[in-house]
């Protein structure tokens, strides 16, 4: 068998197959996967394992984008908020945008590309 | 307990502080043991009499306690109009002024006070009055129609209420006061001084000093002058005696109770009077020999007696007596020692002869502490400064900051949680700032977001009001310390409310989130405004929640037609309107659960939820459903749930209506209507209410005439009773109302505002909702009622529509590279011989092995 970086990226679906602002659950590896497809046609994959509610649903939220204040000024961050209690992940980094303790809650999230308009999720960052 | 072992309370007079007795007696539970009644000698229900003065503006409706004229607990009985003129404490047996012997075990007194009419010739003259109840103030008025000029005879407190009242009746006033200066038992003479100035501009003319020596008749007997000592009589038509109280002890003086000195029902402070199973509360209590002409300490007895009854220890341990005058465009207030009695007092004054300003506080002699005050001219610190007093908290560098012009430093202090800012309520500053951080302060589950919304729930600022803008400085700086704007915006993405974006969306006529949030909007939206304008889209234009373009914007529940479960999983929830349905279509509903593997459970709703589906069952979950002939219950929209019915003249002998059918026309008129919040109805074939229907959005009882309608009522975390919209209305006219009424509803509430709060929220509540309603004084009628139209000629079946269209279909599907592979991550356990829910601590894999198919 040979490996090459290429096997790593598995196709999931066509990009017309998840509606902007939208998203699908997709198995990678065995395990659930978030594909989400912004207004401005990015695709993000993250986990689909929401921390809070302990439930494989995030790729069901509700994408937008948020203004984030922070000692660097204002930036506004795409992401979903879980259907289950409505946490907001940024879609980038998966970091929770409204973590109650301050914490580093955060979803793994995935390296993603759209190669002739199918959707490819790689591997897990660190 | 049978009925006839309950112990029996009877309460004897219904006013301000009989009314909070039975009202706590409610909330705290003595109504299990205790039967309750109360005989109040009024006409009508108690009423808030501290606002007796806004009478000839508001009307008694508004100042009502009890619109309905009866308590929601069956277990108290209201009984207007009924004199008690005799107590036997012996027998324990009171006796009406129809002859009518009623046994008690416990007796509390609040037969209040009774103005003082001086013993002055020509008091029993026509066109004498006192200023008490709003019979008096009836009698004052029809009497003003045919008079020129009016005395007042006392100038304290309430004589100045009622003068400005003749004022304002249109009468030349007067205001005669013995002492020589007004309101001498609150303010010092300066101040006197000074509110002189105010008065006599307001175009009221006072002599102080005055002492009346007697009311003089013309031959018709009627009130025409009034002579006073060493001075030139006044020519009156009117004179309204406001010479102090006396508290209302004569039965208890007949029953042999002891009685303090200067008057009043002597109880300790348990406010148990020399008999033990008689208790006396409000103005006709001595407390240890002191009366109260308040109603704060009122309402503190009131809680005590309840407390001591449900076998608690409370005491009363005596009141803050702190004034504040009410007079449109006269500020006058005191509080604490007020004259400075403490010994070693230091006095700091300010005075503004040209503004009319006076103000004076009352320092201790170390310097440190706030001991009372008097404000005259200009009383917007007195909401800071009683509480001061009362707290006891240290002063700061500079008192006198305290008094100085606002715009010369003034009120910025920090005052300490557990500050007592609400005196008539007893509401601390920790309770305030609980209400608008407390996740559980709403039904929804958020806290208040206004000091509007604080004082319906905590009730500070309900009372006089002298503390409102305090509670409202509160509320802001809370906000702003918690870094959050206090403004109305529905989210970071649209700078308005929800009835604003609804008023744009509809005005501007459209149909797409996108159009919306680039003209009126910023960023690409989130989890709060996407489904508000969903919602709005919805209840506008009926389209498919899961039309393209629609379905990003829906809330987790409409966006797969089903309620989201803790384990991933849906719940299935078929609509049975009004909660009647065929044996053959219980047999469908079973044979599904079983197949699915569904968990079924009768809901509160009167109908059936099925839980545990996988969402790519969904699917075919309704489709055997629908098959069937059942459609979406909507369990899962803000949108019409359920509107139960109680069985009804079709079957049960008391029945006067047909309950079960109106409720499945109504249900069926407003299915799929998407609105602010969840909207639910309830028809009961009689008043005996087996329906509950006051417990909900909309309530229809029936009555011999037609029914009775109900709104804005709700069960959850805190309850509310529907209220009285209209009453014996034919069926047209009941659905013509609830046209109107649910249409203006969604127009205009808040997002995740049901009906109650929204009630509280529109200017003028229910008063209000009824004239737009019912008179339809804004003329909306018809455009509500096309609106309504519109909906029910549009409506169609969600989940139908949904399985015939393989585009939406396509959504169902677990894994959109694996639809064949279930979720592994849902998991279950069983109960009772059916499934549960069961999570998982983290993210579960089904390792490398499983094909994957290509796309
Ligand atoms: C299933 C049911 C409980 C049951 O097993 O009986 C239920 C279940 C839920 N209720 Fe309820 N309520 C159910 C009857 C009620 C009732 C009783 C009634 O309708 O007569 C009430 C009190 C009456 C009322 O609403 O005024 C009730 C007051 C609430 C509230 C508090 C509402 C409030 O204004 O305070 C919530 C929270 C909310 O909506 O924000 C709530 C929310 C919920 C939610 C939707 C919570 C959620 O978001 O997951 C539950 C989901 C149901 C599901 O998954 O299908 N449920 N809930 C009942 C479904 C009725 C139906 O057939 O549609
Ligand atoms: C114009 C006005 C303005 C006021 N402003 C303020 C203010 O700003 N702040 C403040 O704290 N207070 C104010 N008060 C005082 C306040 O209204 C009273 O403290 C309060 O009403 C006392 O409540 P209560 O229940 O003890 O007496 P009430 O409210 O008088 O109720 C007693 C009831 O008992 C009934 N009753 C008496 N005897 C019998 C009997 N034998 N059988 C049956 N029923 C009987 C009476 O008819 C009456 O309805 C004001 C009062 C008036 C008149
Ligand atoms: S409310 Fe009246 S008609 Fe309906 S079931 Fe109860 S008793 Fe019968
Ligand atoms: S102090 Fe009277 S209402 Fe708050």
């Amino acid at each position: 068998m040979t490996v090459d970086t290429q096997t790593t990226f598995e196709a999931v679906c066509r990009l017309d197959q998840i509606e902007r602002e939208g998203g699908v659950a997709a198995l990678v590896g065995g395990v659930a996967v978030a594909v989400i497809r912004t207004f401005d046609d990015e695709v993000y994959a993250l986990s689909n394992f929401d921390p809070f509610s302990k439930a494989s649903v995030l790729a069901r939220g509700i994408v937008g984008t948020k203004t984030v204040r922070s000692d660097d000024g204002e930036e506004v961050v795409p992401f979903v908020a879980s259907p289950m209690f409505k946490q907001a992940f940024d879609l980038r980094d998966g970091t929770c945008l409204d973590d109650p303790d301050n914490g580093d809650v955060a979803v793994p999230t995935y390296d993603v590309r759209v190669i002739d308009g199918v959707v490819e999720v790689g591997p897990r960052r660190s | 307990m049978a009925p006839h072992l309950r112990k029996q309370l009877v309460v004897v007079g219904h006013g301000m502080v009989g009314h909070r007795f039975v009202e706590s007696a409610i909330s705290r539970g003595l109504t299990e043991t205790y039967d309750i009644t109360v005989l109040g000698e009024e006409p009508r229900p108690a009423y808030d009499r501290v606002a007796l003065t806004s009478y000839f503006e508001v009307g008694a409706e508004a100042l009502g306690f009890l619109p309905s004229g009866a308590y929601d607990d069956p277990r108290v009985t209201l009984r207007l109009d009924t004199e008690v003129v005799a107590i036997s404490p012996r027998q324990r047996i009171v006796t009406l002024a129809s002859g009518e012997d009623l046994h008690y075990d416990e007796l509390v007194m609040a037969t209040g006070a009774a103005p003082f009419v001086p013993p002055v010739p020509g008091a029993d003259l026509d066109n004498v009055f006192v200023y008490r109840t709003i019979e008096d103030l009836d009698a004052i008025r029809t009497a003003s129609k045919k008079s020129k000029v009016g005395a007042v005879i006392g100038g304290g407190l309430l004589g100045l209420e009622a003068a400005n009242a003749l004022h304002q009746l249109g009468l030349e006033t007067h205001v005669v006061e013995l002492a020589p200066r007004l309101m001498a038992v609150q303010i010092d003479d300066l101040g006197g001084r000074t509110l002189n100035q105010h008065i006599n501009k307001l175009g009221l003319t006072v002599h102080t000093g005055a002492m009346t020596e007697a009311i003089l008749a013309d031959k018709k007997g009627r009130v025409e002058r009034l002579a006073l000592k060493d001075r030139n009589p006044l020519e009156v038509d009117i004179v309204v005696f406001s010479a102090g109280i006396r508290p209302r002890d004569a039965l208890a003086r007949a029953a042999g109770l002891d009685v303090a000195d200067r008057g009043g029902v002597l109880v300790d402070e348990s406010l148990r009077s020399s008999d033990e199973h008689i208790w006396a509360i409000g103005e006709c209590a001595a407390v240890q020999g002191t009366m109260y002409g308040l109603v704060a300490p009122g309402y503190d007895m009131a809680e005590i007696v309840v407390d001591r009854l449900l076998g608690g220890a409370g005491e009363f341990t005596g009141a803050d007596m702190s004034t504040k005058l009410k007079l449109l465009g006269v500020d006058v207030a005191s509080f604490g020692d007020a004259h400075g009695a403490t010994e070693g007092a230091l006095e700091l004054t300010y005075q503004d002869a040209v503004s009319g300003v006076y103000k004076k506080l009352v320092i201790s002699e170390d310097g440190k502490r706030l001991l009372g005050g008097v404000l005259v001219g200009d009383a917007a610190a007195y909401g800071i400064l009683r509480p001061m007093v009362a707290s006891g908290m240290e002063l700061p560098e500079n008192p006198e900051e305290l008094i100085l012009p606002a715009s010369r430093g003034g009120l910025e202090m920090d005052l300490p949680d557990d500050m007592q800012v609400c005196s008539c309520n007893d509401v601390t500053k920790a309770q305030i700032k609980d209400a608008v951080s407390d996740g559980s302060t709403l039904n929804d589950g958020s806290p208040c977001t206004d000091a509007a919304c604080v004082t319906a729930h905590t009730r500070a600022g309900s009372t006089c009001g002298s503390c409102k803008t305090v509670v409202k400085k509160i509320v802001e700086d809370f906000f702003t310390a918690a870094g959050r704007e206090v403004d109305k915006s529905l989210c970071q993405h649209f700078r308005m409310t929800r009835q604003e974006l609804f008023d744009v969306v509809a005005v501007h006529g459209y149909t797409r989130f996108d159009d919306i949030v680039e003209a009126h909007g910023s960023g690409r939206g989130c989890d709060i405004c996407k489904p508000a304008v969903a919602s709005i889209l919805a209840s506008l234009l009926n389209q498919h929640v899961l039309d393209p373009g629609n379905r990003q914007l829906q809330d987790t529940n409409d966006a797969y037609l089903g309620n989201l479960q803790k384990n991933g999983t849906y719940s299935v929830v078929p609509r049975i309107p009004g909660g009647e349905i065929t044996p053959d279509k219980l047999i469908v509903i079973g044979q599904v659960a079983q197949e699915f593997g569904l968990y079924t459970k009768i809901t509160g709703g009167q109908r059936i939820d099925l839980f545990g589906a996988r969402m790519e069952d969904l699917p075919a979950i309704w489709k055997r459903l629908v098959d069937a002939g059942m459609e979406s219950g909507h369990a899962y929209g803000k949108s019409l749930r359920t509107v139960k019915s109680c069985v009804g003249s079709t079957w049960c002998r008391y029945g006067v209506q047909d309950s079960v059918g109106l409720a499945i026309e109504l249900e069926l008129r407003y299915r799929g209507l998407r609105s602010p919040h969840k909207l639910k109805g309830g028809v009961s074939g009689c008043a005996r209410e087996c329906a509950e229907a006051r417990s909900k959005d909309f309530g229809i009882i029936a009555t011999d005439k037609g029914w009775n309608l109900y709104v804005c009522g709700n069960g959850g975390a805190i309850p509310s009773h529907a209220q009285l919209l209209a009453g014996d209305l034919d069926k047209e006219t009941l659905i013509r109302y609830l046209d109107r009424f649910l249409m203006y509803y969604i127009r205009t509430a808040d997002r995740l505002q049901r009906t109650s709060y929204w009630m509280d929220s529109v200017d003028g509540g229910l008063d209000r909702i009824r004239e737009v309603v019912v008179d339809d004084v804004l003329g909306l009628g018809a455009e509500l009622e096309a609106a309504m139209d519109r909906h029910v000629e549009s409506y169609f079946d969600e989940w139908k529509a949904t399985i015939e269209d393989p585009e939406k279909m396509a959504r169902f599907v677990s894994f959109v590279n694996a639809p064949g592979t279930p979720d592994p991550n849902i998991s279950f356990r069983e109960e009772r011989g059916q499934v549960q829910a069961a999570v998982n601590d983290g993210p579960v894999s089904l390792g490398t092995t499983i094909p994957v198919g290509a796309p």
